[in-house]
């Protein structure tokens, strides 16, 4: 296409003024974002996800995750038949990749993305000795990797597995909302990169959010209900032999 | 009287406990972070840290910024809910300088499988094909256009 | 398994870390028996156990330093310690169970030794014994009966501060909802009773190996003695945890399949043979016939040291068990992972195997400048050796 000078600076001031209101600033200098007007969590629909991987890929690139461990990943779940008792599960390298197809298909197969819960009763953050994993005033549940000693214990205390120790900076980790962007206005970098919607961040505070409205018509679940976390990742369509 | 005599080295003993702990309280009180405790038990400082931390995405509101006419041709589509960067990977860098950090041309043979390979544990109304079966190894843009990828009639190719 | 999972978190040092506590905290109880309770019998080993329960609190920490991600941060827990967890409490019941409890009543215990040695020794020994005076130099007679009764006041608060400091490790397991190997209110008491169970078994292990090493009679009164309450507390311990298996197995919630097979196979051999087995019905069966038969002196001894030394196999194997055992398994009850320890890493075997060594050179230096043996302590000072 063929672009005239005009064309040009026009298109570039649209850019800068687009990439200014991306790149806001911390909380501190972004003067609009106040985090006691939020309260986010997420939710999933298994029925439209399709094992792509595209959340884990994007999420791996947007934090440097490293390799082997995982802020989020999706399990195929294959249920022979009717019992919900004994499903075969794989999660081939989290689902980044995508699942190779099964020999036997017969009976129910779905896909079951996870992350942190978020919980708004998180046993992780009761058992951190020195206060270094938290609840943000937004609902979000953080690690300061400054303050982390590295002690393993939120990473025993969580029920759903999401955390794990970064091999580098020898201190927990795990999925932050990306903090960093829904401070700006942005969504997760999962949330973004999924395809076909099956997961969307919910702002509870927020009357406009069109997926708090979803919740409240839909019959929705939470992993691990007996567990009293208080999860914030909601899901619709959960089977009951998901673990 | 004659008991605090003999109890002395009690008393020094407790005079050493309490430097001790005088001394203790001084250290911590110039170690504990400025912000502890603000907010809750945490380094308040955290939350701006965390935040600031670098972007990757730039999120589809930013490429539809400059790429309007993809976006009207992708809306009208069956990829509309895909964003861009789903398959074009991570430009919050193209997006900040579009001008010299330029994107990775696509290769639709290895990026279209990803989701349009056909698994029994994709929902049955999800447009899934065996790619070997379905195009034999042609790569899916010689038929498909990416933005739009439903061929209509008039375009499909004998 | 959750992808996050297949990585073990805690390792053999945290194994060790329960096991070193455990025996602090029994061999102070031990010594308590004498100093409170007044078992005459146990007298022969009140300072050795005091010097046992110092030497390997002293190496107590260390585990957790080679443990963490950033020990270099570790002195956040006194500076913030988050209340809602049971790990914060480490670093001030630590401190205040070593300075405030062990350190007072051993220094009030050997306090008329330290004046006598300060005045009779040379030399850099001298400096150091007038150091640990603290510039007294008073023992009449109204003193010591101070010094008896506040060390008798240290001891009661020292009975629960050592329940605490073993304590709190069993709730740390005991209270993590998340994970059902670990999660019960019997944890914290089973673990306390293993501790007393193997505290007591190093004290009468050490007090007979020093006598034979220092060829000395052994009081065998003092033996028997202890390990009639070895007897009794063992007896306890097994039941609690026996009472515990019992009721997971009736039960049998969601967890138990998972957790029955992984007994049954990754854990047959730590849990079923050696805590079991070899560390458990073996030594009760030995310490049983004990009680029952009136065995002659030479094999009583025999009898003490193997099953002595069956219950700290067993009672390492039980912390074991627990603490790799419910890392083993995963949460979502679908499948296994595997231990993978080094062997010249940071969290390896080795580094273990000298921690495990270590407490034994430390009271070797203890007993050397303070020498629990009276004759010993008063030649000593005759000769400012």
């Amino acid at each position: 296409m063929s672009m005239t000078r005009r064309h040009f600076l026009i298109l570039t001031a649209a850019a800068a003024a687009a990439w200014d209101s991306i790149l806001a600033g911390t909380p501190e200098s972004a003067p609009n974002y106040n985090a006691s007007e939020h309260w986010y969590g997420m939710l999933m629909q298994i029925e439209k996800c399709i094992g792509c991987g595209s959340c884990v890929r994007a999420c791996q690139l947007e934090n440097n995750v490293p390799d082997g461990y995982f802020r989020t990943w999706v399990e195929r779940y294959h249920v022979a038949d009717w019992t919900v008792e004994s499903p075969t599960v794989d999660s081939p390298d989290g689902g980044k990749n995508g699942f190779v197809e099964l020999k036997e298909t017969g009976g129910k197969n779905f896909f079951v993305p996870k992350l942190c819960n978020h919980c708004a009763d998180s046993p992780c953050t009761q058992v951190c000795p020195v206060g270094a994993t938290f609840d943000s005033p937004d609902g979000v549940v953080l690690i300061d990797p400054k303050y982390c000693l590295g002690c393993r214990y939120c990473i025993q205390a969580c029920p759903y597995g999401c955390r794990f120790l970064n091999p580098s900076s020898e201190t927990a980790e795990k999925c932050s909302l990306c903090y960093h962007r829904i401070t700006k206005g942005l969504t997760t970098a999962c949330c973004e990169n999924c395809p076909t919607g099956a997961r969307q961040l919910v702002d509870f505070k927020n009357p406009k959010d069109p997926i708090h409205e979803f919740l409240k018509t839909h019959s929705v679940q939470v992993l691990k209900p007996y567990m009293a976390t208080k999860a914030k990742v909601y899901y619709y369509g959960l089977d009951g032999s998901v673990r | 009287m004659s008991d605090l005599k003999d109890a002395g080295h009690l008393l020094r003993l407790a005079a050493v406990f309490v430097v001790a702990v005088l001394i203790f309280l001084v250290i911590r009180a110039a170690l504990v972070p400025k912000g502890f405790g603000k907010l809750g038990h945490y380094r308040s400082e955290a939350l701006a840290e965390i935040a600031a931390k670098p972007i990757n995405y730039a999120g589809h509101q930013a490429c539809e910024t400059c790429h309007s006419d993809i976006v009207d041709v992708k809306s009208k589509g069956k990829h509309a809910g895909v964003n861009c960067e789903s398959c074009h990977g991570p430009l919050a860098k193209h997006a900040e300088d579009p001008a010299s950090v330029q994107p990775a041309k696509l290769e639709a043979i290895s990026l279209c499988p990803r989701c349009h390979t056909a698994n029994a544990a994709k929902p049955k109304s999800f447009p899934q094909v065996i790619p070997e079966d379905h195009s034999g190894g042609v790569p899916c843009d010689t038929c498909h256009k990416p933005h739009t990828p439903v061929i209509e009639a008039a375009e499909a190719k004998p | 398994m959750y992808p996050n999972e297949v990585e073990l978190q805690w390792s053999v040092l945290i194994v060790l870390y329960p096991f070193i506590t455990g025996l602090v905290a029994g061999a102070f109880i031990l010594a308590s028996l004498e100093r409170v309770f007044r078992v005459e019998a146990v007298k022969p080993t009140y300072r050795l156990a005091l010097l046992t329960a110092l030497a390997f609190l002293i190496v107590a920490p260390l585990p957790l330093q080679l443990h963490l991600g950033r020990p270099e941060r570790s002195f956040e827990m006194y500076l913030t310690p988050h209340r809602s967890s049971a790990m914060a409490m480490f670093g001030f019941v630590y401190l205040w169970y070593l300075l405030g409890v062990l350190v007072v009543e051993i220094w009030l215990e050997y306090r008329r030794d330290i004046v006598e040695w300060a005045q009779s020794s040379t030399g850099l020994k001298r400096l150091m014994y007038r150091a640990l005076t603290l510039g007294s130099y008073n023992v009449s007679p109204r003193a010591m009966e101070i010094d008896d009764k506040v060390g008798w006041i240290i001891t009661i608060v020292g009975i629960p501060s050592a329940f605490l400091l073993h304590g709190y490790v069993g709730f740390i397991f005991g209270s993590i909802k998340a994970n059902p190997w670990w999660s019960t209110p019997l944890m914290p008491v089973v673990f306390l009773f293993s501790a007393m169970v193997s505290g007591i078994s190093v004290v009468m292990l050490l007090y007979m190996l020093t006598c034979w090493l220092r060829r000395r009679e052994i009081d065998m009164r003092c033996v028997d003695t202890i390990a009639m309450y070895l007897f009794y507390t063992f007896l306890i311990d097994f039941t609690l945890e026996m009472v515990d298996l019992i009721h997971r197995i009736y039960e049998a919630d969601e967890s138990f399949r998972s957790l029955d097979f992984m007994v049954h196979t990754k854990l047959y051999f730590s849990q079923i043979m050696l805590q079991i087995g070899f560390g458990t019905l073996v030594p009760l069966t030995l310490l049983a016939i004990t009680q029952l038969v009136r065995l002659q002196e030479p094999i009583r001894k025999y009898v003490y040291s193997l099953a002595g030394i069956l219950t700290l196999i067993g009672i390492f194997a039980m912390r074991w068990n627990v603490v790799i055992g419910g890392q083993l398994f995963s949460k979502s009850f679908l499948g296994y992972t595997t231990y993978k320890m080094g062997f010249v890493t940071k969290e390896g075997l080795l580094p273990a195997i000298l921690l495990s060594i270590l407490p034994f050179v430390i009271l070797w230096v203890l007993i050397k400048v303070l020498p629990p043996w009276h004759e010993q302590a008063l030649s000593q000072a005759a000769h400012g050796d």
